[in-house]
């Protein structure tokens, strides 16, 4: 039986989705956008990012929209003043927890973060720099692992788990000292597991993943390509 | 028309957000005539002086004499502007922030220095104990983050400040 069709406003305009759908997919179906950074279409969405939260009539608080299902009658915002700026204080408390230092960054010009924090009008922080010491681990023949720079959006675990079916990676710890790591926390060069697909690199929004070899600037990340993989994989299950 | 009193600084940064501003093409033709360039690299002068109309801070602050110079110029100054990611995130400067600044010292002019040995200590200032943006020691009118920043995003900076309007975010400024 094909899932219920059912009607939601988003941003006053009826738009049409089915059971099941969260506001994110029905928005982007409806051609709305909504800002996100740990969602990956096609990967199971986790919330954590909070920077696609909107509004919902008579809720009281603002709900992720890659986590939150449709339901019928429901009446979305997607943009205000007030979510704006929740959008930024999301992103420049990412900005300050390590050293996103754009500037000497392989993924400058092409990181979800750097766009975000541009798209969002943030040019300055009023938070107080963390400036922690964190490792980079260039065990990997082909790819390193740049702490400074992840913002534990879980997408590598994610794509390596559910499309790839290896499970390399974890996250360890917990609060600001989590890290994402390999193989139960051994150096990601000795892990059995890891089959060098590279789709944790190709699913990385900034530069904490990325190919050996690469300059400032130069690692492009093929995001459509990840998508499409997870989009039919998830399809086949 | 009263002339724009116009400073640059350049604190703990490579100098290229100087030359972003002088690579604005013809437009420099229009701008130069209308501010009085007062003090900066770019000029002669020896002391920051009284009653400047905007200043361009490029670099972060990283040592006792950048933190001197900048409260000095706070004081001076009726729009003072964060240029660069240097001055607005601390950017390159505060990579050595998770080391301790006298060991940083030791390993860089005694370890690694293959002649003169010796943390420098004569006439130049002492480091602060991490290189951090300016606007987390002076109140900062306006910021500019890039590395360097578009000479566009600097001229629409100049061009709003000319006006006398307050400067506009500007949607295509980035960090980096």
């Amino acid at each position: 039986m094909p899932p219920k069709k059912i009607s939601i406003r988003i941003d006053g305009e009826l738009v049409g989705a089915s059971d099941g759908m969260t506001i994110l997919e029905a928005a982007r179906a409806a051609g709305k956008q909504i800002p996100t950074l740990c969602y990956m279409a096609g990967l199971s969405a986790v919330g954590g990012c909070r920077v696609c939260m909107v509004e919902v009539s008579g809720v009281g608080r603002l709900l992720p929209a890659c986590t939150t299902p449709v339901q019928d009658g429901m009446s979305v915002t997607t943009n205000s003043p007030q979510l704006t700026r929740y959008r930024r204080i999301a992103v420049e408390l990412l900005l300050v927890e390590r050293n996103h230092v754009c500037a000497v960054c392989v993924s400058n010009g092409h990181c979800e973060l750097q766009s975000l924090a541009k798209s969002l009008g943030v040019t300055n922080v009023r938070y107080t720099y963390n400036y922690p010491r964190l490792p980079v681990d260039l065990s990997h023949p082909r790819f390193v692992l740049d702490h400074n720079r992840c913002i534990l959006c879980t997408r590598c675990a994610r794509v390596c788990s559910e499309v790839e079916g290896a499970h390399v990676w974890e996250m360890t710890n917990r609060g600001i000292k989590a890290r994402m790591t390999t193989e139960m926390n051994q150096t990601w060069g000795s892990s059995q597991s890891c089959t060098s697909c590279a789709k944790c690199v190709q699913a990385c929004p900034t530069g904490a993943l990325s190919e050996k070899g690469y300059a400032v600037e130069e690692m492009v990340k093929r995001y459509d390509h990840i998508s499409a993989l997870a989009t039919s994989k998830g399809a086949q299950v | 028309m009263n002339r724009l009193k116009l400073a640059t600084v350049w604190l703990d940064g490579c100098s290229g957000c100087h030359m972003s501003l002088l690579d604005m093409d013809m437009v420099i033709v229009d701008v130069a005539p209308r501010v009085d360039l007062v003090y900066g690299p770019l000029v002669d002068a020896q002391e920051f002086p009284e009653g400047v109309d905007v200043t361009l801070v490029e670099g972060a602050v990283s040592s006792q004499d950048d933190l001197r110079k900048l409260q000095k110029i706070r004081g001076r100054t009726r729009l003072l502007v964060a240029l660069g990611d240097c001055a607005v995130t601390s950017n390159v400067p505060a990579m050595r922030n998770s080391l301790v600044a006298q060991k940083l010292l030791q390993a860089v002019y005694v370890e690694h220095a293959q002649e003169n040995r010796g943390v420098p200590v004569d006439g130049v200032p002492a480091l602060l104990p991490q290189a951090r943006p300016v606007h987390e020691f002076v109140k900062v009118d306006a910021h500019v983050p890039g590395c360097p920043p578009a000479p566009k995003a600097i001229v629409t900076l100049l061009q709003d400040l000319l006006a006398g309007r307050k400067p506009e975010a500007n949607p295509k400024i980035k960090f980096g």
